[in-house]
């Protein structure tokens, strides 16, 4: 192996965390209120649940795949643990993952079994499912209260410092890491999106894989949505439109690549926490308002994709 | 015991297998013996790759019995056909390249350690250890695509074999493998003949079939031409037995469109239109030399993947060289853009009308505008009327049967939509046209049209490289015929040598060395 061929697979492997340490020790020199354990602990704290979905998107796009209703799925599961807490926290839980992974379920064998392209059938998800939450929260409403304090205490209790979604968030991680390298379902995951016809013929179970995936990536969702519900005591209908569109950017700018069979959940963590970073510089500056993180997020980005195309290119010719 | 005593491993009783508008495969019956290397043989559509796919459960078939050990069979998916253990290695390698070779090698059957969680240290050591044994030395850990092509395939070969095979399936092994690896492959394939394997062997290079299989079964038009052992049948035989043309057969002239007997003298003396030299590229061509002149019909000929297409795809810029160069009028031309070929008056009509020639979608007439765009433009504006009265002469000289020129040419015949591709290069007024199997898959009617044509565009200077797996067609169509063997040019016919028995016997000469 070269050494340019080298260098150039570590940085698509490892270019977000690279690039995230290098805006913590700019930012720690930059501004003095930025490494205090305090902002090192919001930043973790709001970037667990983006995180959480990230995580199973990550699978998602790695079997060469994407799944746009996310987002949606977010928002329908803080409703659906808000109303559901009144039954009590195990209600609160249970009935929006059961709901979401039904959602995923369906997309899943829609996708896996008509052959129909993902962007279409979670698109058609992510319409239906924000309507079902509109109707659930009568347009918006009604916003149902989170009543149950067990449950309201999962999302905003915690221990050192962290609460609870952060400890969930760093145990799925792990979890995810050893699943997708350790794990028959991980190598099929990545046999799939690196080349289907082939995995097929290898013997991969193609379509019962897909399933699996998209139905992860929505229970994943429904849960950071009533992890978030917990935090807020509230199911709030406003929050998440759109979500999926900064999880599918943290999921890349993390070197998972959008054509699939390449990329890992460590990734997806650096960036997910480089746009929480990001924010929160912005936020240090002061005067620019949170718009611009959009801005600057963005144009990160567009680099991190032309980069990819770079890097990947050099390490064919070499 | 002769191998063919032992009961058949894999046996086609009468197998047809119908497509859309073609009988791929005809009554085919065909048996695998344990412990025998058979040869699959046939030209272009002859059905091998429908028969490999009917074994390998990718087709069902529409007719026949499969029997797979003494029972019948049917397979419903290709893992089902792995399963049971029939494997398929195929020419293009069929693995995930952005997965470690480890992985790719054990995908589905990694070992395990403590909680069912793989054990990636025992992985490694595993697929170090079984590649060992196919040549190939490499950290295990890297993507597949950082191996060569040939590396790549022994690792398929390898995991083909290393799943409990009975059957192996070889699509073209050999086509993009080293001389070095190509030992290694006959090593292995000698170990699976001990070892009571069936292996069915599909390849072009003959001097690989007589040095590796114990019997040939040759397909033709999807039927079986012939079955038996190989060991006694001599090359030419086997190659009338490919390409439908029994020895000693003379047809008589004036089948095809072509009338004309030019006399060689008027195309000699002139300066060749284009010309292309030590055309190279690795295990696809090798040395290539290429001239046509003003007015001169110059056939290619040669099996399948001798290298015909690649030459003519080579010399209009759409395949990447290692080596040689295109000269046009003298003048040599930038490599690897068809831009500057066409500009300079070389086009290339491709063999994949569907893939590469008509665009479905649009219509007659701009499918026939779409090349001539910028010659027909002034100042990146397109004058309509223009175009019409180019689509226009062109309708009417290649006889082009539209309702209109605006009808989709998707609606016409196989002829017409050939006959509109014609149109579209003729637009840009070429000094030559590379023609890849121009009448494949058109009526006897279009395809006498497209011949004639071929004859008069030639008449009026245009120089024409027409590359056919039809030798009649080749014969009586080009003045001077190069006939193309393994990526190189094995012989020269002209004058009174362009005859079917002198391209067929140059074929069949043994590659020395």
């Amino acid at each position: 192996m070269t050494s340019r061929e080298q260098v150039s697979r570590v940085l698509q492997q490892h270019g977000a965390l690279m690039v995230l340490a290098l805006l913590v020790v700019v930012g720690s020199v930059a501004f003095d209120s930025f490494a205090t354990a305090g902002n090192a602990a919001s930043v973790v704290v709001s970037s667990s649940f983006l995180a959480i979905i990230a995580i199973g998107m990550t699978f998602v796009i790695i079997s060469g795949g994407i799944d746009l209703s996310v987002g949606s799925l977010f928002v329908l599961g803080g409703v659906l643990a808000a109303y559901g807490s009144r039954y009590g926290p195990v209600v609160a839980l249970l009935l929006p993952l059961a709901v979401c992974a039904v959602v995923g379920l369906l997309q899943g064998l829609v996708i896996a079994r008509t052959g129909m392209a993902p962007f279409i059938v979670t698109l058609a998800g992510l319409l239906g499912v924000r309507g079902l939450m509109l109707a659930l929260s009568d347009e918006g409403a009604t916003t149902y209260l989170v009543e149950d304090p067990a449950f309201a205490a999962l999302g905003q209790g915690g221990v050192l410092g962290l609460t609870y979604p952060v400890y969930v968030t760093i145990a799925l991680a792990l979890g995810a890491m050893v699943l997708l390298q350790r794990t028959g379902f991980g190598q099929n995951v990545y046999a799939i999106g690196g080349n289907e016809q082939a995995a097929a013929l290898m013997g991969v179970p193609v379509a019962r894989t897909k399933v699996r995936v998209y139905v992860m990536s929505a229970l994943l969702a429904g849960l950071a949505g009533a992890l978030n519900a917990a935090r807020l005591s509230s199911g709030v209908t406003i929050l998440g439109i759109g979500l999926e569109l900064d999880v599918i950017a943290a999921v890349v700018i993390g070197g998972t690549l959008l054509t699939g069979g390449a990329g890992g959940i460590t990734g997806t963590v650096a960036g997910v926490l480089l746009l929480g970073v990001i924010q929160s510089l912005i936020n240090q500056v002061g005067n620019l308002t949170s718009a611009f993180q959009q801005v600057v997020s963005g144009a990160f980005l567009a680099l991190v994709v032309v980069a990819q195309r770079l890097l990947s290119k050099a390490q064919r010719l070499s | 015991m002769r191998r063919t005593d032992l009961e058949a491993v894999l046996e086609a009783k009468g197998i047809s297998k119908r497509f859309p508008g073609v009988l791929a495969l005809d009554g085919v019956s065909l048996a695998l013996h344990p412990g025998e290397v058979h040869a699959l043989v046939g030209e272009n559509g002859a059905g091998k790759s429908t028969l490999i796919k009917v074994f390998t459960g990718v087709h069902r078939p529409d007719g026949g019995e499969l029997r797979y050990r003494g029972r019948p069979a049917a397979f419903g998916t290709p893992m089902a056909a792995q399963h049971a253990g029939i494997s398929t290695i195929y020419q293009e390698v069929n693995l995930v390249p952005m997965m470690s070779v480890a992985r790719n090698l054990l995908l589905g059957r990694e070992p395990r350690g403590r909680l069912g969680v793989i054990d990636a240290a025992a992985m490694y050591e595993e697929a170090a250890r079984v590649l060992a044994g196919y040549g190939v030395d490499t950290d295990v850990r890297r993507p597949l695509r950082d191996l060569g092509v040939g590396a790549q395939q022994m690792v398929a070969l390898a995991r083909a074999v290393s799943v409990d095979a009975r059957v192996v399936i070889m699509d073209e092994p050999t086509s993009s493998l080293e001389p070095r690896e190509v030992e290694t492959l006959f090593g292995v394939i000698g170990r699976l003949r001990e070892s009571g394997i069936a292996v069915m062997y599909v390849s072009h290079r003959l001097d690989e079939l007589y040095r590796v299989c114990d019997r040939v079964s040759v397909l033709r038009d999807g039927r079986l031409a012939h079955t038996g052992d190989l060991a006694g049948l001599d090359r030419l035989k086997l190659i009338s037995l490919m390409l439908g043309r029994d020895l000693g057969e003379v047809r008589t002239r004036g089948v095809t469109g072509f009338d004309r007997r030019r006399s060689a003298a008027s195309t000699a003396g002139s300066a060749p239109a284009v010309e292309a030299r030590g055309l190279t590229r690795r295990h696809v061509l090798d040395g290539v030399d290429v001239s046509v002149g003003p007015g001169e019909v110059v056939g290619l000929g040669g099996l399948l993947g001798a290298g015909r297409t690649e030459t003519a795809k080579a010399i209009v810029g759409a395949m990447p060289l290692d080596g040689g160069q295109v000269l046009v009028a003298g003048t040599p031309l930038r490599g690897g853009s068809t831009t500057a070929a066409i500009r300079a008056g070389v086009s290339l009509l491709p063999e994949d009308r569907k893939a590469e020639g008509i665009i479905p979608t649009l219509s007659v007439r701009e499918n026939i505008a779409l090349a001539a765009l910028p010659s027909l433009a002034r100042g990146g504006v397109v004058s309509d009327a223009r175009i019409d009265r180019v689509v226009e002469i062109f309708m009417r000289r290649l006889r082009i049967k539209a309702a209109s020129p605006d009808q989709l040419v998707s609606e016409l015949s196989g002829g017409n939509q050939q006959k509109v591709l014609l149109a579209r290069w003729l637009a840009v007024r070429p000094k030559v046209l590379l023609l890849d199997e121009p009448t494949r898959g058109i009526d006897v009617g279009a395809k006498a049209e497209v011949q004639a044509l071929i004859d008069e565009l030639a008449q009026e200077g245009l120089g024409v490289l027409l590359i056919s797996s039809d030798l009649e067609e080749l014969v009586e169509g080009a003045d001077r015929i190069l006939v193309l063997r393994e990526g190189a040019v094995v012989g020269e016919l002209s004058g009174d040598e362009v005859t079917e028995e002198r391209i067929m016997a140059t074929i069949a000469d043994q590659a020395d060395g």
